[in-house]
């Protein structure tokens, strides 16, 4: 049905939108490359020159970028797991008769909608706190010591206030693959004497499959680039102990005006990003042709 | 799995997937429950459920010594204005899209897609640069640009995959009737289109409510939202948790609400139609 003339308004009307996302995506990120390959200091305005690849030399073999390359693989792959077990979990919960079950389901789908920075502050105070939070009153009851959560785990606590934020999502996502599935299958399968657990591998799961995927590609675009649950609890420490990559670039830039090094930092970030999103958009682009 | 269920394996499983459920709640319930009590309180052991002195005292002291309402219009107006800004790129955009596609436009569609996947980190400090160079830093106009680029490809997606139901048979008949564009976007598409433009909304205004990326590195004071309020009380200054309960509480219950009823439109916009 696209005539010529509806082909041009089709191109005029979305052009407004691609010209915008081009000038905020690719001149930024040209400007970040540009940036790399000089030594550009903010506190020393004026001795900009060109130093080639030595921001990336540095900032490769800077140990703190190994440790908040671990740090950022660690937060990931952990909240990955935690998320995506636990919403098959709760999907397959929700899934069944329950009284109540609409508001049951908002509750736990609740966490998904607040504020980073709450999340974060809640968790730290009101929960985790050595001494008058809610764990350390629970653990009394048994007869343990209260966790110094901040101090001696504080990678662990980070991953799990940001579990806590994405559970939701894949609870959300999985719960909705799991009601398309077909229940005539279901009931054939359970007719023909298949267990529960059979079913569950045999059947749910597969079908399933796809979501996990979404749910997997879609938080870890989202997880690499953690930052205000760290940056209103520990601030990237102790120590090295919670900074990811993102906050490492956010301290070279906001805190020690590296802007170099800073943006080097941010390549390395984007590449890594671009792995999952090179996934991500293909599995897209192939649903697009359905 | 779902099978007979006796009247008792009913009873019982509700009674456990309501505990479950309870504990998962229990963090939000505690922060509402702990903004009514006094600050002693809120920090005393054994912690007390039900027995204490309720009062309001947090929610208005939350207003008097900071003023809190500064704060919640700039998360209004960012949120707000990032979305109907928006609306107005990513409507046209679709529409286009998905009532004119040309052959590039499923690589275009990637492409938007592709620029949410770049780490904001990337872009971080030239963003930073120019703000500060053209005297954007902490201005609420600077912010609302930034939360409307970064939802744009959202929207557009979302958007897309609503307009693509809309069946095109109609309006080829508009057409034959005489209808010219303008008649035949606002008489016939947008009110099939209305649901679809609601709940993108919806979706955007939460995602604006809550950046937190943004909001923190570009504002200070003048245009600080709600999630940077919020950031200003991790300084440890002896006893606050009853007024951070009360000032997070406000800062989350709109969302709580807009997120409660958009559930399952969210599920569309957040995985680009990937799952429905």
């Amino acid at each position: 049905m696209s005539t010529r003339a509806s082909t041009l308004t089709g191109r005029i009307m979305s052009a407004p939108s691609i010209i915008v996302l081009f000038l905020w995506m690719a001149v930024p990120l040209g400007m970040t490359i540009y940036f790399s390959f000089l030594r550009y200091n903010l506190l020393s305005p004026g001795t900009e020159e060109w130093i080639g690849t030595l921001n990336y030399e540095f900032f490769l073999t800077d140990p703190a970028f190994f440790a908040s390359l671990t740090n950022t693989l660690l937060l990931v792959g952990s909240v990955l797991v935690i998320t995506v077990v636990g919403g098959i979990l709760l999907g397959l919960m929700l899934d069944q008769p329950i009284f109540g079950r609409g508001v049951l389901r908002l509750l736990v789908i609740a966490p998904f909608f607040i504020m980073p920075t709450v999340n974060a502050l809640v968790w730290k105070n009101l929960l985790m706190d050595p001494v008058s939070g809610m764990f350390a009153w629970i653990a009394s009851l048994f007869g343990l010591p209260a966790i110094d959560w901040f101090t001696n785990a504080p990678l662990t606590s980070i991953i799990i206030m940001v579990s806590w934020q994405w559970l939701p999502f894949a609870v959300l996502i999985l719960l909705t693959a799991l009601q398309s599935l077909d229940r005539d299958q279901k009931e054939a399968a359970q007719m023909d004497g298949a267990g529960p657990v059979a079913i569950f591998f045999y059947i749910t799961l597969p079908h399933l499959s796809r979501a996990i995927t979404v749910v997997v590609l879609i938080e870890t675009i989202f997880l690499l680039t953690v930052f205000a649950e760290i940056f209103v609890t520990t601030g990237g420490g102790p120590g090295l102990a919670t900074t990811n990559i993102a906050f490492l670039v956010y301290t070279q830039a906001l805190l020690q005006f590296d802007v170099g090094g800073a943006s080097a930092g941010g390549i390395v970030a984007v590449i890594l990003a671009n792995i999952v999103a090179i996934f991500l958009i293909r599995l897209i682009g192939k649903n697009l042709d359905k | 799995m779902e099978s007979k269920q006796t009247p008792l394996g009913y009873v019982s499983f509700s009674v456990f997937a309501w505990i479950v459920g309870l504990l998962i709640f229990f963090p939000i319930f505690w922060m509402v429950l702990t903004s009514f009590k006094t600050e002693l309180e809120a920090v005393s052991i054994p912690p007390s459920f039900i027995s204490f002195d309720w009062t309001l005292e947090n929610y208005a002291e939350v207003q008097q010594r900071s003023n809190y309402f500064k704060f919640a219009m700039n998360s209004v107006i960012l949120a707000v204005g990032s979305t109907l800004v928006g609306l107005v790129f990513a409507v046209t955009c679709a529409w286009a899209m998905a009532f004119n596609p040309t052959k590039r436009t499923k690589d275009a569609l990637l492409w938007m897609l592709s620029t949410k996947m770049m780490p904001p980190v990337g872009v971080l400090v030239p963003i930073y640069l120019v703000f500060r160079d053209w005297g954007l830093l902490d201005t609420r106009f600077g912010l609302i640009m930034v939360l409307f680029l970064m939802n744009l490809p959202i929207m557009v997606w979302m958007l897309y995959t609503y307009f693509k139901e809309i069946p095109t048979d109609i309006l080829e008949a508009a057409r034959m009737d005489g209808a010219t564009l303008p008649k035949e976007i606002i008489f016939v598409l947008l009110p099939m289109a209305v649901p679809g433009i609601a709940s993108t909304m919806l979706l955007n205004i939460i995602l604006a409510w809550n950046e937190a990326f943004w909001t923190l590195n570009l504002t200070t004071s003048d245009a600080a939202p709600l999630t940077a309020f919020i950031a200003s009380y991790s300084s440890p200054e002896g006893l606050f948790w009853a007024k951070l309960s009360a000032a997070s509480t406000l800062a989350v219950a709109p969302i709580l609400v807009i997120g409660w009823f958009s559930q399952k439109q969210l599920v569309r916009g957040l995985t680009f139609g990937a799952v429905k």
